[in-house]
């Protein structure tokens, strides 16, 4: 069984729901990601999705924007990310981690020569936000082949048929895009968002996450009690860029030790 | 599959253009496909696009016969596309009356756009006016400092315009702003994009707009020399106005088609927007294309004097014409445009755009070079009036 697979099936297991936080590699600085990635994991994070920093992010909000701008500065490559997830793999077997990102870096190293890179790197998922499913048959037979789950984002405004086409194709989990909007922006509606989930479940049959929008334990919360994954980014990106030098890991521990918290009150 | 029928029904030039873009986008460009398809067709849509573009923006432009400028270089004769004399003064508007249309009969009240030398926010700018629509143009805050004009122009016709301070602050992150915009008002909002790029329909809409100075180029040419051109000339920034001349002469296969980048202070120098010349495939936009990207994959910043042609990305429909052999793709420094510049004022009386002075300066190399029955046709695709300020600071000339 995949690690995310064995993630979903043990957290069932126990009736608790997901908790994926989202960073960008690279950022604050080269040298701090492998053991942020390890202090998310210690604080209760269940998959890691590790975001690649693009020149260009077109669906990120400015919180996002700024810290891929960060991670560029420090010459941050799609290189680099691999090493960092095969440098936390030689103590964590067990995390996920699901790269994040845009299509062109991956265009650059070439499908073919990414899939083996990753794979040899333990990455467990990998999200494309600029290729949807028709532009990335390639791609995901290539990933499906090396064990590595190709994960798709579905919207509010995704129809039915369209739906059934992403169903196909993706692996691991679906993310579920809260909001109309970029990453980082606010206006969550519950109530939308649980009709949502609960048409989609007629459609897809692997695990369900909700992100964007998600500011707090009250809204990490309620999306639990109806997402089988709640996925937080912008807002630990936040915590991070205001954090004092040396300080970004362990105010984001402590985030998300709160956000852990708030998803298992019973 | 004959060339002229590209893109197929998902939007592919050969292995270009498509649909590259967050989920979020789909089902509003589905529509906007949907819609397009039918109102291609539809003979009321057709009427008004070519009413409005007869009474609104002044068409047909005139072609014609620079007749100093050609005795100048003793060579081919050069004709000029004068899409400079367009209402607003660029060949964007064609663009943006067909958009406008297609926005109101989606019910759409809110029209967003990205500009680099601010012609297609002048362009959108003005039509929203004429539609009574709400306009927002997203800018570069360094495209704003170099076309200061035009930015104030865009505000007497009613948009907002709105500075955009992420990345190298020019036309690409004008872009993905614009996208982010869409992102979040997708239901109320009409993306305007101002060239052949982004997501299909977009590359394939545009260039139907703009072919309508490819077709008028053809009957005037005819009418004025009784025969085509031996080849075509048009800059390439994004690459909307060499598709409008070019595409209609694409089956004309003994007319050369030859866009022109910039090639800014030399492709050597590594500061330049010469994406076809130096580039490489890759994904940006919505669409895969030629881009000035790193060995990574990180788009890189380009230069050129004119800043509708500082763009690291190129319609789809070009890389395909390149790939195929079809066109051929040539590049222009900022010093040769500024002399083409200069040499139509002195010349024809014709203050050309910085952006159209690339195409003028690679006919000025070809010309001496052919025979004096031979016939260039260069693309004038828009006036000088908003370069003065570079021209003049170029120039040591401070206002």
């Amino acid at each position: 069984m995949s690690r995310i697979a064995a993630t979903f099936a043990a957290l069932q297991q126990h009736h608790r729901k997901a908790l994926i936080p989202f960073v960008t590699a690279g950022d604050p600085d080269l040298a701090t990601t492998v053991p942020l990635m390890h202090a998310l994991a210690a604080a209760g994070a269940d998959v890691i999705e590790l975001g690649v920093p693009f020149s260009d992010p077109m669906a990120d909000g400015p919180t996002i924007q700024r810290s891929s701008e960060r991670a560029l500065r420090n010459g941050t490559t799609l290189r680099h990310v691999l090493g960092f997830v095969a440098e936390f793999r030689k103590t964590n077997d067990r995390t996920p981690v699901v790269l994040m990102g845009y299509a062109n870096p991956i265009e650059a190293m070439g499908y073919e020569a990414f899939a083996a890179a990753a794979n040899a790197a333990g990455i467990d998922g990998v999200l494309v936000v600029d290729y949807p499913p028709e532009e990335s048959v390639k791609l995901c037979t290539l990933l499906d082949r090396s064990g590595i789950a190709p994960i798709f984002l579905i919207a509010p405004t995704s129809v039915d048929s369209r739906i059934e086409q992403i169903a196909l194709l993706a692996r691991g989990y679906v993310y579920y895009v809260s909001l109309r909007g970029v990453t980082g922006a606010a206006n969550l509606n519950v109530d939308e968002i649980r009709r949502k989930i609960a048409s989609l479940r007629t459609r897809v049959k692997i695990p369900i996450g909700v992100g964007f929008g998600i500011r707090d334990g009250k809204t990490a919360r309620a999306v639990s009690e109806i997402a089988d994954a709640v996925v937080i980014g912008s807002r630990l990106v936040e915590e991070m860029e205001k954090s004092a030098p040396g300080k970004a890991v362990e105010n984001v521990s402590v985030l998300i030790r709160e956000i852990r918290a708030a998803i298992d009150r019973g | 599959m004959q060339m002229g029928d590209l893109p197929d029904d998902k939007g592919h030039f050969g292995p270009y253009g498509g649909v590259f873009v967050a989920e979020t986008l789909i089902e509003a460009l589905d529509q906007l496909k949907a819609a397009y398809a039918k109102y291609r067709e539809d003979p009321e849509f057709c009427a008004e696009f070519e009413y409005e573009l007869k009474h609104y923006v002044g068409r047909p432009s005139p072609v014609y016969h620079a007749r100093r400028w050609s005795e100048h270089f003793g060579g081919a004769q050069v004709y000029l596309k004068r899409e400079d004399l367009n209402h607003t003064g660029a060949h964007k508007i064609n663009n943006t009356v067909g958009q406008a249309l297609l926005a109101r009969r989606l019910g759409k009240k809110r029209i967003i756009a990205e500009t680099g030398a601010g012609q297609h926010g002048v362009a959108s700018a003005t039509i929203a006016a004429r539609y009574g629509m709400e306009c927002v143009v997203y800018m570069g805050s360094e495209d704003i400092k170099r076309q200061a004009q035009n930015v104030y122009r865009m505000k007497l016709l009613g948009a907002s315009v709105i500075p955009v301070e992420s990345g190298s602050k020019t036309l690409k992150d004008a872009l993905n702003e614009a996208m982010r915009d869409w992102v979040t008002n997708v239901d109320s909002t009409f993306y305007i994009i101002g060239t052949v790029a982004g997501p299909h329909p977009y590359p394939m809409m545009v260039r139907d707009f703009q072919s309508v100075i490819g077709r008028e180029s053809i009957w005037q040419m005819e009418e004025l020399t009784g025969r085509q051109p031996d080849a075509v000339l048009a800059c390439v920034g994004g690459g909307s106005n060499a598709m409008g001349i070019f595409h209609p002469y694409i089956t004309h296969k003994d007319v050369r088609l030859i866009g022109v980048e910039a090639a800014g202070l030399g492709l050597e120098s590594g500061k330049h927007a010469a994406t076809l010349c130096a580039g490489k495939p890759g994904v940006l936009h919505g669409n895969r294309t030629y881009l000035i990207q790193d060995d990574d994959g990180q788009i890189i910043e380009t230069h050129s004097i004119s800043a509708g042609l500082d763009y690291p990305g190129v319609g789809p429909e070009h890389a395909w014409l390149k790939d195929s052999g079809r066109a051929e793709y040539v590049s222009i420094t900022d010093d040769e445009a500024l002399q083409a510049f200069h040499d139509l004022c002195r010349l024809e009386g014709i203050i050309p755009a910085l952006e159209s002075s690339h195409a003028l300066a690679y006919a000025a190399k070809m010309a001496p070079r052919m025979k004096k029955d031979q016939i260039l046709l260069v693309n004038l695709s828009g006036r000088g009036d908003k370069d003065m300020h570079t021209v003049a600071e170029k120039s040591g000339i401070t206002f």
